[in-house]
């Protein structure tokens, strides 16, 4: 994958596979094929994805209910759940 | 001097060499070494934690934990138990632990058998850690105490295995010229763990929560890192080759005993047209089948004995080949399906590149411990003769010492 060249080599990387960044700052959702867009309009706030989300990618904003795309992986989950289905899934360009 | 079979001989070069952590199961032929050891823990010769593993899957494991805490760290074990230890020999070699194992050659079941073949250890060449094959029980006490040199060298950090020939050596006394304990505790000293830098930080590489960063080890790694992480490795493959060379010179001046350059060791090649290619014990009876020929007048038989099979020694076969019109190479394992044994098929590739191409044969023998004798020699050697001759080199594998 062409993002992956701008990565740093096998020189500039510590050996022994120890991470050497937070893994707050690997960003997961580089994996994504579909990805969750929630329609506000539909969306009662219940915060049943926010319970599900195995990735913890679901946020409360203070006032409305988003998805960090930052760790979001595109599992589904959070669609499915959506007791009102507020979540669709939507492949990624 | 002391009178001491393989498997004693290396437990004593063990208990001399300052290592912290023992962790093994015990295992035919190799038994005796962890027998030994745990004998010397226990009496107080040997300051070390001695764990006892219910499977050598658990043994290695445990040594995995100790080795990346930061302390040196010997097993051993033979056949199925290194089988066993497969998984885990790939995560040693990539968490870049210099742990020593001593493995005592025994073919792999089935069918079930406790003696000596290559198998076992042949079956692993491509785990990433060094392997030397030692000839005799001399050789096995002195490449133990190189190893610990060799694997924690920081530019290396990669596991060492060191190969001896099961029942053959390990049951078999010989005289071994040990040297004092403290000389030995001079040349090992005591482990230094590498440090890296992470964060902005030079910490050490070690699994210890005290660390001013601590660190995980063995994390997830993707299409994204793992490549990089492998190619690293191959460069600390590459770099013990001066270390192993490096080790051993310094070895020879402390002991007086060298085995070639290290690598490869060499026997009569001077005025030799043919060779012999093996690992091993086997080597001594090559030996003393070429100086039974020279009693007769005939010295054109040579020997390279492979000492170092990873790294494989690429650069000094050619050069040790040089005016070689034959080469016969002795494969103690087989690889079913492939053209011949490992070390034919690593000479073979060796020799592509040089400007020296002599006709190489290949002959598997010895498989579950049968014995390769003089004769059976004598034969390959004859055999290799009518091919230099002939102009025609073998197109098959050749078995020697197996009943049609």
């Amino acid at each position: 994958m062409s993002e992956d060249l701008a990565k740093p080599g096998w020189k500039q990387i510590p050996i022994a596979g120890v991470p050497f960044k937070k893994a707050t700052e690997y960003h997961t959702g580089d994996w994504r094929t579909f990805k969750p867009v929630i329609d506000q309009s539909k969306c009662t706030k219940c915060l049943t994805c926010w319970i599900f989300c195995p990735d913890d990618s679901i946020v409360w904003d203070g006032n409305t209910v988003q998805v960090d795309y930052r760790y979001c992986k595109g599992c589904g989950i959070c669609a499915e759940m959506c007791p009102v289905k507020a979540i669709t899934m939507v492949k990624e360009e | 001097m002391l009178a001491l079979n393989g498997d004693e001989a290396v437990a004593y070069a063990v208990k001399q060499s300052n290592v912290d952590v023992i962790a093994a199961f015990p295992i035919t032929p190799q038994t005796i070494i962890v027998e030994k050891l745990s004998e010397y823990v226990a009496n107080g010769e040997l300051k070390a934690y001695y764990a006892c593993a219910e499977s050598e899957h658990s043994a290695i494991s445990m040594i995995v934990g100790a080795s990346a805490a930061g302390a040196r760290t010997f097993t051993a074990t033979s056949a199925n138990g290194l089988a066993l230890m497969h998984e885990i020999l790939y995560i040693v070699s990539s968490l870049r632990l210099p742990v020593v194992m001593a493995i005592v050659n025994r073919a792999l079941s089935g069918p079930i058998n406790i003696h000596t073949d290559h198998g076992d250890s042949m079956a692993e060449r491509d785990a990433c850690w060094i392997q030397i094959y030692c000839e005799d029980a001399q050789e096995a006490y002195d490449t133990v105490i190189q190893a610990f040199r060799i694997g924690e060298n920081h530019k290396v950090l990669l596991p060492v295995m060191v190969m001896l020939d099961g029942f053959l050596i390990s049951h078999t006394t010989q005289n071994v010229d040990v040297l004092e304990d403290e000389k030995v505790s001079n040349f090992v000293k005591h482990r230094i763990p590498a440090e890296i830098e992470v964060f902005g930080k030079k910490v050490p590489l070690t699994l210890n929560p005290e660390n001013e960063v601590p660190l995980t080890f063995g994390p997830l790694d993707l299409w994204d890192y793992y490549f990089e992480h492998k190619r690293q490795q191959e460069d600390a493959m590459e770099k013990s080759r001066e270390v192993i060379r490096k080790v051993h010179d310094e070895y020879a001046k402390i002991s007086g005993r060298s085995y070639g350059n290290g690598f490869i060791e060499t026997y009569n090649m001077d005025s030799a047209e043919y060779a012999f290619i093996c690992l091993s014990s086997t080597a001594g009876t090559v030996k003393s089948l070429i100086d039974k020929l020279i009693s007769k007048g005939d010295d054109k038989l040579g020997l390279v004995r492979i000492r170092t099979f990873r790294p494989f020694p690429y650069e000094e076969l050619p050069k040790a080949l040089e005016g070689v019109k034959g080469v016969a190479v002795l494969d103690r394992s087989g690889a079913f399906g492939a053209m011949g044994g490992p070390v034919y098929n690593e000479v073979r590739s060796a020799l592509y590149d040089s400007d020296v191409h002599p006709f190489i044969n290949g002959y598997i023998y010895g498989l579950g411990g049968r014995d390769m004798t003089m004769e059976m020699l004598k034969s390959i050697y004859d055999d290799l003769v009518e091919t230099v001759k002939s102009g025609k080199p073998k197109r098959k594998i050749e078995f020697v010492g197996v009943r049609e």
